[in-house]
């Protein structure tokens, strides 16, 4: 399979969505909506849950299901606000001491007059600073795309995740082959050269693991479910400078 | 904001500037002379040194490299660089990339597209990194990040200010995810920074796009801005092709970003000298939490 089918797995309109994954694998989850500064975006999810006995935030970037859905979450393109409501409900983790778990699948943060208004640029740079220091562990898994800025405006993470049949890049490989040799149809010739599969982001050090997607959608849930508890459990015994050292030396060590 | 001009048809600013460079104005020698990209007006050269490379005419203000802006904002003898040396390698060996590299260092005269050391600005200690948009248009690889991630560090074991002046496109897709990367270790180092209790200001310039925007450039304690500055997450090319529609005049200048509450103060090269100065008189630490 080559990079670009993965690309292109990543993108079927039939993939999980996040909400896909919150409802199958925590319980008692309960949605918060809004940034409590301008309006609710619906691309981002955010609220509380259990996973199995542990309290947890949940986060995730909605595509949605069916037209009206997808168009109603904007295809999983989030505004300012989305990751501003992020934050808020991550920041409300760290008050109460519950893990958080992000959940990724966008083709990128929304690129619009909006958008640039409301500061996009702003938005994900305060995420990115925020999430650096917040004393409870983070876990982002990229479950289909993870699309630059606005993935990683979720993914300053103690672990990063990424499903067999994901992606996480710079640029998307159509934007990058319109740049390299102005012609969108090199997309999958860009994908190589871009190196932006789990295995590839493996080997470079960008993430730590990569989940198979073998088998039933219900096998993926309780597979994820595992690696949830375990990841957590290990990190909860760490004290806060410990979890935050590390984090840091994990982004620190990419040169 | 403002929608004075939303409705008129306009052209896309970067496409009208790369034009104008292009283009002079008849019988004037191109040695002696250039045209201000923006008024059009015919400058003498020579004289662009002595008004900082702003037009006379309009207040355009030039493009211009990290050591002129080095030479124009930090006291004289002052600036001792750190990690000259350092530069990029085709990790990913991505195509055309070494000839990138190449024609970058031909054009700039730089290992990479950020200078990064101490100074005095009017006296005042310092850390400061520019970023050079003759180097792959500043873009933001491993080597950038690397080097800023290093003096944010030296100036938290030092207790000292960082200056940040800005120009950049963006990330480097030729460095893929390394390059996306810098972006959280950057603001992981600014973070630190400032969780010591030390200033962090940035100096915005034209153009100040994608993945530095959406980083380390506003993340400032203090966010000022050159006039007339692109700041942008997205380039306005990137928002007409998804949109499908032209963009008011102004959009994503440093002027629109002011009045949307994105930046502190614009302030003009001419002035930025004194304006840094005050400010970092200011935080001088005489104060509880020194």
């Amino acid at each position: 399979m080559s990079r670009y089918d993965i690309v292109k797995k990543s993108r079927a309109s039939d993939r999980l969505t996040s909400l896909d994954y919150i409802t199958n694998i925590f319980t008692d989850f309960c949605e918060m909506h809004g940034d409590k500064r301008y309006r609710d975006d619906r691309a981002v999810i955010a609220g509380i849950a259990m996973l199995g006995e542990i309290p947890v935030t949940v986060i995730g970037l909605e595509k949605g299901h069916g037209t009206n859905d997808k168009i109603s979450r904007n295809f999983g393109a989030a505004h300012p606000e989305g990751y501003r409501k992020a934050l808020r409900q991550m920041k409300l983790a760290e008050k109460f001491g519950r893990p958080i778990i992000c959940f990724v699948d966008t083709s990128g943060a929304y690129c619009g007059i909006e958008a640039e208004q409301r500061g996009q640029g702003q938005a994900i740079a305060e995420n990115l600073y925020e999430m650096m220091t917040l004393k409870v562990p983070i876990i982002s898994v990229i479950i289909g795309e993870g699309g630059s800025g606005g993935a990683l405006g979720l993914a300053v993470s103690d672990e990063v995740w990424m499903l067999e049949n994901s992606y996480y890049s710079v640029i998307s490989p159509e934007g990058c082959a319109s740049i390299l040799w102005k012609d969108v149809s090199r997309a999958e010739e860009a994908a190589e050269c871009l190196k932006l599969t789990a295995d590839d982001l493996l080997e470079q050090g960008v993430i730590e693991k990569k989940i198979e997607e073998d088998g039933s959608d219900l096998r993926l849930y309780i597979r994820l479910k595992k690696e949830f508890l375990k990841t957590i459990s290990e990190k909860m015994e760490l004290d806060t400078e410990q979890l935050l050292n590390a984090r840091y030396e994990k982004f620190r060590k990419i040169k | 904001m403002n929608l004075k001009g939303f409705f008129k048809q306009h052209k896309n600013n970067l496409e009208g500037e790369q034009k104008s460079e292009n283009s002079t104005p008849v019988k004037i020698p191109e040695e002696l002379y250039i045209s201000c990209p923006k008024c059009k007006k015919a400058i003498v050269k020579r004289s662009l040194r002595n008004t900082l490379y702003v037009c006379e005419n309009c207040g355009h203000h030039f493009r211009i490299s990290a050591r002129q802006r080095l030479f124009f904002t930090v006291d004289p003898d002052t600036f001792e660089e750190h990690d000259e040396n350092m530069s990029a390698s085709n990790i990913l060996d991505f195509p055309d990339y070494d000839e990138k590299l190449e024609a970058a260092y031909k054009k700039s005269s730089e290992m990479e597209a950020v200078v990064c050391g101490t100074c005095k600005i009017g006296g005042y200690p310092c850390a400061i990194f520019v970023m050079e948009s003759n180097f792959i248009m500043g873009s933001l690889g491993t080597v950038v990040g690397e080097k800023i991630t290093r003096l944010f560090e030296y100036a938290i074991e030092k207790s000292l200010p960082v200056l940040g002046i800005t120009v950049s496109g963006g990330a480097r897709m030729q460095e893929g995810m390394l390059s996306l990367m810098q972006m959280a270790k950057v603001s992981g180092a600014v973070k630190r920074h400032s969780d010591a209790g030390n200033l962090y200001i940035t100096l915005i310039t034209d153009p100040t796009c994608g993945g530095v925007t959406a980083s380390f450039a506003m993340l400032g304690d203090i966010i000022i801005a050159e006039p007339d500055a692109l700041i942008s997450f997205a380039g306005p090319r990137v928002i007409e092709q998804t949109i499908r529609q032209k963009l008011p005049e102004g959009f994503q200048r440093a002027e629109f970003l002011l009045e949307t509450g994105f930046i502190d103060d614009i302030i003009a090269r001419k002035d930025q000298r004194d304006y840094l100065t005050k400010i970092l008189k200011i935080h001088t630490r005489t104060g509880r939490n020194s």
